[in-house]
C-alpha cells in the first residue's frame, strides 16, 4: 500500500514537474516533426518498406532523448532527496509508467503527423497503432533501465548509446516485421507470434529491472 | 591429483574429439558433405561461451550481494574468455558457410544476432573502462551482466528461430538429429560439449590467477 501511494506521488511529481516546463514534450516533438519533415523534403515519395522502417528510426532516436532526460537529467542534489523520501522500487515503477505514457503520446502523434506528412495510411491501422503502443512500451522499459546505468556510471550520452543499442535492436526487428505485416494488410493471426514476442520480452526487462534497480539506486 | 582429474578429462576430451571428429564416419549427404564434421568444432564453442557466461552471471550476482573483488575479476574474465570462444563460433561458422552457402556473411539472421549479442558484451567491457572507482564498476558492470544475459538468450535461441533462415535446425531446415540415425555423431558431439566447456573454464581460472597476482603488484 506504501508503495502504491509512493508510486502515485512520484508519477504526479514527474508530471507536475514536464506541465510546468513542457521540456520534454515540446522539445521532442518539435525533433519528430522536423525530423519527419526533413525526411518528407528529402524522399518526396516512399516505398511502404522504407516507410515503416524510417518511422522506427525516428520514433528510436526520439525515444532515446525523450526517455534518458530522466535520470540523465537530474541533479545529485535531488536524486539524493527522492532517496531519502522514496522507495528504489517507488521510483524505477513510476519513472517506467511515467516514461510508458509519455511515449505512447509522443508516438501517438508522431504517427499521426507521420501519416499526413507523406499521405500515406498502412492497410491495417488498428495493428499499426497497436505495435506502436507495444513499441513505446518496449523503448521505455529498456531505455528507463539503462538511462539509469548510464547516469550512475557517470558519462552520459556516449554509454548510454552503446549499451543501449545491442538490446534494442532485437525488439526493433520484430517491430518492423509487426509493423511490416500491418502494411502488408496481413490477417491479424498471423502477427500474434510477434506481438506475444514483444509481450514476453517486456516482461523480462520489467522484471530485471525491478530486481536490479534497488542495488543500483544504493550508493 | 585431486584438483587435476578434471584438467586431465577436458584434455582427453577434446583430444578425442578432434582425432574422432576427423576420422569417424559421418552420413554423406548432398551439399554437405565432409562439412558436416564442422558440427563438432562449431557448436562446441557456444556450448563454452554458454557456460562462461552463466558463470559471469553467476559471479556478478554473488558481488551483488556479497560486494567482494573477486567475484568481480571472476565475472569479468570469464566474459572475457567467453567472448574469444563467441568469436570463434562465429569464424567456424562463417568458414562452414563459405563451403555450403556460397558466402563467408551473408546476413543470415543466425549471423546478425549473434554478432549483435558479442556487441552487447562489448558494451559491457566499454561499460567498464568507463567507470575508474573500482567499488562503482564492480556494481554497475555487475548490474548491466545480469540485464544482457536474458537479453543474449533471446538473441541467440529464441529469435533465430522464429524467422527463415539457413542455418542447420531453423527456419524449416533439418538439424543434425534427423541425420544421425546411429547416434555415430552424438558419441563425438557430447563428449565435445564437455570437454570445450572444461577447457574454457580451465582458462578462465588461469585468466583469473593472473589478474589476481597483477591486483596484487599493483595495490
Amino acid at each position: 500500500m506504501q508503495l502504491l501511494h509512493q508510486v502515485k506521488y512520484l508519477i504526479k511529481k514527474e508530471v507536475l514537474l514536464e506541465w510546468r516546463s513542457k521540456y520534454a514534450l515540446n522539445g521532442v516533438l518539435l525533433y519528430v516533426v522536423s525530423t519527419v519533415f526533413v525526411c518528407f523534403l528529402s524522399f518526396v515519395s516512399i516505398v511502404p518498406v522504407t516507410w515503416n522502417a524510417l518511422f522506427w528510426i525516428i520514433m528510436l532516436f526520439a525515444s532515446i532523448n525523450a526517455v534518458s532526460k530522466g535520470f540523465l537529467h537530474e541533479s545529485k542534489g535531488q536524486q539524493l532527496y527522492i532517496y531519502t523520501i522514496a522507495s528504489p522500487l517507488a521510483l524505477i515503477i513510476s519513472k517506467t509508467i511515467y516514461n510508458v505514457l509519455l511515449m505512447m503520446l509522443l508516438t501517438l502523434i508522431a504517427l499521426f503527423f507521420y501519416m499526413m506528412v507523406f499521405d500515406y495510411v498502412p492497410q491495417d491501422l488498428g495493428l499499426y497503432i497497436v505495435a506502436t503502443v507495444l513499441g513505446s512500451l518496449s523503448f521505455s522499459t529498456i531505455f528507463t533501465m539503462i538511462s539509469a546505468i548510464a547516469s550512475k556510471a557517470g558519462n552520459g550520452g556516449m554509454l548510454m548509446a552503446i549499451l543501449s543499442f545491442p538490446v534494442i535492436i532485437p525488439v526493433l526487428i520484430v517491430l518492423i516485421k509487426l509493423t511490416k505485416n500491418a502494411i502488408d494488410g496481413l490477417d491479424r493471426s498471423v502477427s500474434l507470434d510477434e506481438i506475444g514476442l514483444l509481450l514476453i520480452i517486456n516482461a523480462l526487462v520489467a522484471a530485471v529491472t525491478l530486481l536490479l534497480f534497488p542495488y543500483l539506486w544504493r550508493d | 591429483m585431486n584438483k587435476l582429474w578434471w584438467k586431465i578429462l577436458g584434455s582427453v576430451l577434446v583430444i578425442y574429439t578432434a582425432i574422432a571428429g576427423l576420422l569417424l564416419g559421418v552420413p554423406h549427404l548432398a551439399i554437405l558433405n565432409e562439412t558436416i564434421r564442422n558440427l563438432y568444432f562449431h557448436v562446441p564453442m557456444w556450448f563454452a561461451m554458454l557456460t562462461l557466461f552463466s558463470i559471469s552471471v553467476f559471479y556478478s550476482i554473488k558481488n551483488l550481494l556479497y560486494g567482494k573483488e573477486a567475484d568481480d575479476i571472476r565475472a569479468v574474465e570469464s566474459v572475457n574468455v567467453g567472448i574469444v570462444f563467441s568469436i570463434l563460433g562465429l569464424v567456424t561458422g562463417a568458414v562452414w558457410a563459405k563451403f555450403t552457402w556460397g558466402q563467408f556473411w551473408s546476413f543470415d539472421v543466425k549471423q546478425n544476432f549473434t554478432a549483435v549479442a558479442i556487441l552487447l558484451y562489448f558494451a559491457y567491457l566499454v561499460l567498464r573502462n568507463a567507470i575508474d572507482e573500482q567499488q562503482k564498476r564492480a556494481k554497475i558492470s555487475a548490474i548491466y551482466n545480469i540485464f544482457a544475459f536474458p537479453m543474449m538468450v533471446v538473441l541467440i535461441m529464441v529469435l533465430p528461430r522464429l524467422s527463415d533462415s539457413l542455418h542447420p535446425g531453423n527456419g524449416g531446415n533439418p538439424g543434425f538429429n534427423s541425420y544421425d540415425l546411429d547416434s555415430r555423431m552424438r558419441a563425438v558431439l557430447y563428449p565435445a560439449f564437455i570437454g570445450w566447456s572444461i577447457i574454457g573454464y580451465w582458462i578462465y581460472t588461469i585468466r583469473f590467477r593472473i589478474r589476481t597476482i597483477e591486483n596484487k603488484q599493483n595495490s
